[in-house]
């Protein structure tokens, strides 16, 4: 199949510069972005399969001697093009904070403890229908400081990368209804609120599964049309 | 389930934020194993085997300490390790990808070797070229840039720099160090040496 990537997607990502998101202003560019046609090198995209992945690497909790501390949880979706056509053969990479909302890297040094037992990192390849799935633990919403007693919702970034090298998305996943949303300028980035809502996964009762964990459903939507004559014009 | 809707649009981007390395660029401090490192190389590839070196600042002149960048290009023969690219098959273990996180003063390399030409949609010939994406935190989206070569006469004739203002063309382009396969590009994501970044 042969995939077009119109420009006019785009426009549900945030602006580069976004002034509420105060390490913005000085990363954005000043000077317009020059459009240019797709060629080879932006239609073509690189290949990883399960060669990429080792067993197990979609289980967060289950990389050290013990058990993480938190709330375990299921989160599984499918990547998707634009016209709802699973992405087969998708490399996806989680990392996230743990459930103090601390995360592992040496810069963050909030007063919150590690877990010996959390990394925090992930990955996985979609399935032939383009469906992915990772067990973790529930990651903890944690201040910072852009702006007084901010703090950024619960969220696990995720990384994909699709059909071609514009198909790239790194992203985050948000958790149901949380009341950080209207405070937070990452977030609020997405001017669009149905684009936000994209970003915003569902509970999925029907997966959770019983004494063992809470489900939540996340379904990641990448550039790329079926290019058919008739989409063509 | 699911499989017939319809999405009503995209996913929206979001920044990498601050605390991607342990994830995404371990290289060896965290405890989690690297998908990419920052070289294409292996060992069938043929080609002029380089390395692309530089610095990445923002809008103040400050060097960028917690960008990452990622690569993708085509063999020296100019074929992309991709079933897409229908014209030939390219080296056999080359992927044309690579990924690298910049250090605490920005320095960001990556070994490779120099692409082939690529056709452009008319079939015209385009100079070697790397597709170059930008992400970091502060970056709501990643920005996509070109990383072309300094010693290649067809960069004049290139129909994707043509489209770039002649005074901003040098932003693109790698400089070779004299007498060594080395080529040297900063980046500036603001301000009057602004890297150009393409909207695609």
């Amino acid at each position: 199949m042969t995939f077009i990537y119109p420009v006019d997607s785009n426009k549900a990502h945030p602006l580069p510069l976004s002034p509420d998101y105060k390490s913005s202003i000085k990363r954005a560019p000043n000077k317009p972005l020059i459009p240019m046609r797709h060629t080879l090198s932006e239609l073509t995209g690189p290949v990883y399969g399960h060669e990429t992945v080792r067993e197990g690497d979609n289980d967060l909790t289950t990389q050290h001697s013990g058990e993480p501390i938190g709330e375990r949880i299921i989160v599984h979706g499918h990547v998707r093009d634009e016209d709802g056509r699973g992405v087969p053969n998708s490399l996806v990479e989680i990392w996230q904070a743990n459930s103090c909302g601390r995360y592992v890297h040496v810069r963050d040094q909030h007063p919150a403890p590690l877990d010996p037992n959390f990394t925090g990192a992930g990955r996985t390849v979609s399935d032939a229908a383009g469906y992915y799935r990772f067990v973790t633990i529930k990651p903890g919403a944690y201040p910072w400081g852009n702006h007084h007693n901010a703090w950024r919702p619960a969220h696990i970034h995720l990384s994909v990368f699709g059909h071609s090298f514009v198909t790239r998305l790194v992203t985050q996943m948000y958790f149901p209804a949380d009341p950080l949303f209207p405070f937070d300028p990452i977030f609020n980035s997405v001017p669009d609120e149905k684009a936000r809502a994209r970003m915003v996964s569902s509970f999925d009762l029907e997966n959770t599964q019983p004494e063992w964990a809470l489900c939540y459903r996340f379904d990641i939507v990448l550039r790329g049309k079926n290019a058919t004559p008739m989409e063509n014009h | 389930m699911q499989d017939s809707v319809k999405p009503d649009g995209i996913t929206p981007s979001q920044t990498v934020g601050p605390f991607f390395k342990y994830g995404l660029t371990p290289t060896g401090e965290y405890a989690w194993n690297d998908a990419f490192t920052n070289s294409t190389l292996t060992p069938d590839v043929t080609g002029d085997r380089v390395r692309i070196e530089g610095r990445v600042f923002d809008g103040d002149g400050v060097a960028v300490p917690d960008c990452m960048l990622e690569i993708w290009q085509a063999d020296a023969q100019g074929r992309f390790a991709d079933p897409q690219d229908k014209r030939a098959l390219p080296n056999a273990s080359f992927r044309g990808f690579a990924r690298c996180g910049t250090d605490k003063d920005g320095n960001y390399s990556f070994d490779t070797i120099k692409p082939g030409v690529v056709p452009d949609p008319d079939g015209k010939p385009q100079a070697p070229h790397i597709v170059l994406a930008v992400f970091g935190r502060g970056m709501l989206r990643h920005l996509y840039t070109r990383i072309y070569f300094s010693d290649e006469a067809g960069n004049a004739a290139d129909p994707v720099l043509a489209l770039v203002p002649a005074e901003r063309r040098a932003t693109l382009t790698a400089v070779r160090e004299a007498g060594k396969p080395v080529y040297r590009l900063d980046l500036h994501l603001q301000g009057d040496d602004e890297t150009v970044f393409f909207d695609m």
